[in-house]
């Protein structure tokens, strides 16, 4: 008995022991950074470490490489969103390394995986700020994890690059947005709508269905907001929760009321569904179009071409899109990934996003994050990029110019431009442009 | 579990000595971990909590709740409501301006009032379980039909705070939270008082569990779990003790959302759905249910391991986590502090084969 | 009118994929106990396994021969699932007969290393497969009422599903032999009933329908990893609140939600639907703590 019973008692104290020592290994001491910020000095006892304490940027440039994150969803049910981001991003980094790498040194990335879960994405970035010390982080996707990690970044002085069309009404001094925000993407697909596709009685009547968050749910308010000054009318407004897989309660909702043009904002799997069973309920697009915002050609490959052919998406860049680099880009993405990949906005957003932020650091000439925000706000931080020339704009936006196309997809699973704005739009972010969105922004600043 | 009595004895001499070193190596460890890893520890401390809470009622009385997302989330959305008024000032919140609101709702109102925050962080999960658990407790739902019951109120809320996003923020939730109670949230001091704030909590839940497992009532609970008939027969009345027992870990679990949220800074309806609501009866089988302990360590070594692993395997970690679920469950049904028994299991195997 | 029509028609449809998630479930939950959290995975295997299939087919069969791809996937889903079945039940499921929280608990886990292991082969995105063309058409009704033949094979199919089973557990003598085993284990087994077997048989058919399910599936939504995620809650509500271990409890549950669901989603919207039908469910249960129809017995504790 006895002897079992030290048995039992080294187990549990091995065990801990264990734990502690684990632990120990990414050992820094909290205590020790708290007393050291409040008393600004640096000449602890763990001054050896101090590339662990002190600011980022000997730490992030030390050696021949600078690291940068990378952080999107690996696991869970974004995780089919965000693998292409990841592709196109670790693209972009091993070309720059192939070149020569940034003043001089190669790009090192951390992986980490946000798993689908906003906490986890706030997590994982401290750790990539406070632990690896990257100079920059390429992620995110959902707007939820955008808005868990802006906290993160702006409190640890980090840089966040964030490559997905989102609802706008943010401005961030440590995120830079290298997606459309709505005066680039939703606004002017509802011009091209006014335009063409306003029904018999003159007046173009919409329905909003989307995925039950936030993006959704703030650019359809959008539009309803346009609505007064544009004068369409809004027949309904539906979403169903992500990852919903049965839209006919919707679909005959959208027959009941006979709208012209449904604006589709479903993300992710439900677009599948919702695309298959609108075929199903026997509608086509030449009865009701559709006008997808969050849904590109990644996702028309994941259901099948026959399903999306004839409906309509907006973007600033369709695979599709006929000029050298976008075919080159395209080309290389198969050649390294795969013949059955396809390439679109997003996938160009993540990739520009990492081109972008070579441009600021050597306009910089440094990595630290404060020169590299002041160099993108300059306005003459531009890169050429598959969809054209990218030049994010001049103040404190920190979003890009680009163009808006409207497109229709073809039997292919292509989607084919039928119309595009003239010049490049400035980004809006906060709507100030426009007189309708008042409401939206004035109590909010 | 034959010898139970005198086996009893030593396991909580054992247990007592490993509960010790946990929280001499919690409290030191603000001294020795960067700030980062203290700040994630406290996050697994306020995992610990609701462990606690959930063994108390699995583990003593038998009752698996797969919905104690909804508690946790309750207390985390209480607190996180207090943070966001005084983030934004007197201003209205920013996700309810995008969302087309023009005042702030009534039931908002008294979230600016501190005292009442930490009351409701208590008060509003208390009041949900003691609805829910004694309609369902007096009508005799029992076993799996109340796991099912609990994973469906999980899966409605979660939907139900998805779809009212001018009110709490959508899927989205509630962050960027500027200051706690005046102190900036991001300052190492704050996480510092907060993380010594849940260590505090935790000890106190431990300790108070403990009190009441030892006197008559853990006993009750214990009857009730092996023979709910029996105890009803002898006159005790089932249900009263499992309302009861079920508003404590709803409490735990309350509180440990509303200390969540400072330091983690985010509370979103995908962590009070379904999934993590498992994950949290996974940290009390992996530590061991019925030990107090155990889901102590199980909180805290699950999530450790969680975290490390998935840095360094961030494309394939499912696999080590699936994998340690399911070997704990199927060789160690006592979990982690079950180990310790290991040898003399394989002793006893050894003289069968002898004999 | 063809507004009501359409409505009952959709709720009708999404109740028949409902249940034929359901009906494996109902098996391996309602005869073993065994809480099978991994079942949403093995419908995604199905549909997985109809992906493969197409792509095998297409190298393999002329043109014209390929709308048969679907008739094949349905059988050799059936098989790949019950096979899968077999191994997790002889592997890791016989250890837990009698402790059914804790199958609940290694089947989350094994969930996990499924939905990554099929990660890890196809990629995180999503596949498509093609419709048969003899499937992809519609009756136009009357107005605008037109029925898929997607979802009307989906109610055949189920119907022909439910019929099996029945006929297998009330029919056969190794129907028989399973019923007995799960009625009284020893019993059964000292009458000469392999009951080893049974259980392997039992689980291997339960797993077998989730891959028909998968298949069926797979013709109206998305086919990702994740998939399985999104029906195993609904599955679970619907054999719990029709009454476990009863066929007819099965249909009854899967028509209380499928039909529920829609029509509250009709007149509020999709998240308050849902919201609704389990609150709904939360109530049946509080007046039939054990599912509707509940297998009645005198056993005070069980």
């Amino acid at each position: 008995m006895k002897k079992r019973d030290l048995w039992k008692k080294i187990l549990s104290v091995a065990m801990v022991g264990a734990l502690s020592m684990s632990v120990m290994g990414c050992s820094g001491g909290a205590m020790g950074e708290a007393t050291e910020s409040s008393t600004e000095t640096t000449e602890s006892s763990e001054a050896e470490e101090s590339s662990e304490v002190t600011g980022t940027e000997e730490s992030t440039a030390s050696g021949d490489t600078v690291k940068v994150g990378i952080l999107h969803s690996q696991s869970g049910t974004m995780a089919m969103a965000e693998k292409p981001m990841i592709e196109a991003t670790q693209m972009a980094i091993d070309e720059i390394n192939e070149a020569g790498g940034i003043l001089g040194k190669q790009i090192e990335f951390v992986l980490e995986d946000g798993a689908s879960d906003a906490a986890i994405f706030a997590e994982k970035a401290t750790k990539l700020l406070t632990n690896d010390k990257v100079a920059t982080i390429f992620g995110c996707w959902t707007s939820a994890s955008r808005k868990a990690v802006l906290p993160v970044v702006e409190g640890n002085n980090g840089l966040l690059w964030y490559p997905v069309q989102y609802e706008g009404l943010e401005s961030s001094h440590n995120i830079m947005y290298t997606a459309p925000c709505p005066n680039q993407q939703a606004i002017p697909a509802m011009d091209y709508l006014m335009e063409n596709y306003k029904g018999e009685d003159g007046v173009l009547k919409v329905f909003l269905f989307g995925s039950d968050y936030v993006y959704p749910r703030t650019t359809n308010t959008i539009i309803k907001e346009m609505q007064a000054e544009y004068g369409f009318e809004i027949v309904g407004e539906e979403y169903i929760p992500l990852g919903y897989t049965d839209c006919s309660t919707v679909i005959t909702k959208i027959q009941q009321t006979q709208p012209d043009v449904i604006i589709n904002t479903i993300n992710g799997d439900s677009n599948v569904s919702f695309f298959k069973q609108y075929k199903d309920a026997g509608l086509s697009p030449d009865k009701i179009q559709t006008m997808s915002f969050s849904c590109y050609e990644e996702d028309i490959r994941g259901m099948g071409a026959e399903y999306a052919e004839g409906h309509l998406f907006a973007w600033n860049y369709f695979q599709s899109v006929d000029t050298e680099a976008s075919k080159a880009f395209t080309e290389k993405f198969k050649s390294i990934y795969g013949e059955e990949k396809v390439t679109g906005d997003p996938v160009v957003n993540a990739y520009e996003g990492v081109y972008l932020w070579k441009a600021a650091v050597e306009k910089a000439g440094t990595f630290d994050v404060e020169a590299v925000i002041t160099a993108c706000e300059s306005g003459e931080v531009e890169c050429e990029t598959p969809e054209g020339l990218i030049t994010i704009a001049a103040g404190t936006t920190h979003h890009v110019l680009q163009k808006v196309l409207v497109g229709e997809c073809d039997a292919e699973g292509q989607i084919q431009t039928l119309w595009e704005t003239e010049d490049r739009v400035e980004p809006d972010p906060w709507l100030t442009e426009y007189a309708w969105a008042s409401k939206l922004t004035t109590d909010s600043e | 579990m034959l010898n139970e009595t005198k086996a009893g004895k030593f396991r909580i001499q054992g247990n007592t000595i490993l509960v010790t070193i946990i929280f001499i190596f919690l409290t030191a460890a603000p001294f020795f971990m960067s700030s980062f890893r203290m700040n994630m520890f406290g996050k697994y401390m306020c995992f610990a909590l609701i462990a606690i809470g959930i063994d108390m009622i699995w583990g003593y009385a038998g009752i698996l709740s797969l919905g104690h997302g909804v508690y946790f989330g309750l207390g985390a959305y209480c607190m996180a409501m207090h943070l966001k008024l005084e983030a934004s000032g007197g201003a209205l919140p920013d996700f309810m301006a995008w969302s087309a609101m023009e005042k702030l709702p009534g039931f908002w109102k008294p979230f600016e009032s501190t005292a009442f925050t930490l009351l409701a962080v208590v008060l509003v999960p208390v009041t949900v379980a003691a609805i829910i658990g004694s309609l369902t407790f007096l009508n005799r739902i029992r076993g799996v039909y109340f796991s099912i019951l609990s994973q469906a109120l999980a899966y409605a809320l979660a939907t139900f705070m998805i779809g009212r996003q001018e009110y709490f923020g959508g899927s989205n939730g509630l962050t960027n939270f500027s200051t706690i109670f005046g102190c900036p949230i991001q300052s190492t001091q704050t996480k510092i008082i907060l993380f010594y704030c849940t260590l505090a909590a935790l000890i106190l839940a431990y300790v108070g569990c403990r009190f009441l497992v030892k006197r008559r009532i853990g006993r009750v609970l214990i009857a009730v779990r092996d023979a709910e008939n029996r105890a009803r027969f002898t006159g005790y009345s089932p249900a009263v003790y499992k309302v009861f027992v079920y508003c404590l870990s709803a409490a735990l679990a309350g509180i440990a959302g509303a200390l969540y949220v400072p330091q983690v800074g985010i509370i979103s309806p995908t962590d009070i759905n379904i999934s993590p609501s498992i994950e949290m009866v996974i940290w009390v089988a992996v530590g061991g249910k019925g030990t107090l302990v155990g889901p102590v360590l199980g909180a805290l070594v699950v999530n450790f391991l969680k975290s490390l692993i998935s840095e360094q395997f961030p494309a394939f970690w499912q696999f080590f986590m699936g994998g340690v679920f399911i070997l704990v469950v199927l060789f160690l049904p006592g979990g982690l502090v079950s180990i310790k028994e290991i040898p003399a299991k394989i002793k006893a195997r050894k003289l069968k084969k002898e004999e | 009118m063809d507004l009501l029509l359409m409505q009952l028609f959709n709720s009708l449809s999404v109740s028949s994929i409902l249940l034929l998630a359901a009906l494996g479930l109902a098996i391996t939950f309602g005869l073993m106990g065994v809480i099978n959290m991994a079942h949403g995975e093995l419908i995604m295997i199905g549909a997985y396994t109809t992906y493969v299939v197409q792509n095998i087919w297409k190298s393999v069969f002329p043109e014209s021969l390929f709308d048969g791809y679907f008739i094949a996937s349905i059988f050799i889903s059936f098989l790949v699932t019950a096979g899968i079945g077999v191994l997790l039940e002889r592997g890791i499921i016989r250890h837990l007969y009698g402790r059914a929280l804790d199958s609940l608990l290694v089947t989350w886990g094994i969930s996990l290393v499924l939905q990554q292991l099929v990660r890890s082969i196809f990629g995180p995105t999503n596949v498509s497969v093609a419709c048969p063309s003899f499937l992809d058409k519609n009756i136009e009704v009357i107005g605008m009422f037109s029925m898929s033949y997607k979802r009307l094979f989906i109610l055949a199919l189920v119907i022909i599903c439910c019929i099996l089973i029945g006929l297998l557990m009330y029919r056969t003598r190794q129907g028989r032999n399973i019923r007995a085993a799960m009625q009284n284990r020893p019993m059964a087994a000292s009458l000469g009933v392999n009951t080893a077997r049974c259980d392997a048989l039992t689980f291997a058919i339960g797993s077998g329908f989730a891959g028909v399910a998968g298949c069926a599936i797979a013709l109206l939504g998305p086919i990702g990893p994740t998939i399985g995620q999104s029906y195993i809650v609904d599955t679970f509500m619907a054999v719990v609140v029709g009454g476990v271990g009863r066929i007819v409890g099965c249909i009854t549950g899967s028509a209380i939600i499928g039909m529920g669901g829609p029509i509250f989603e009709f007149f509020t919207t999709a998240s308050l639907g849902k919201v609704l039908i389990f609150i709904v469910v939360i109530i049946i249960l509080q007046f039939c703590p054990k599912g509707i129809f509940s297998i009645s017995n005198r056993v005070l504790d069980e």
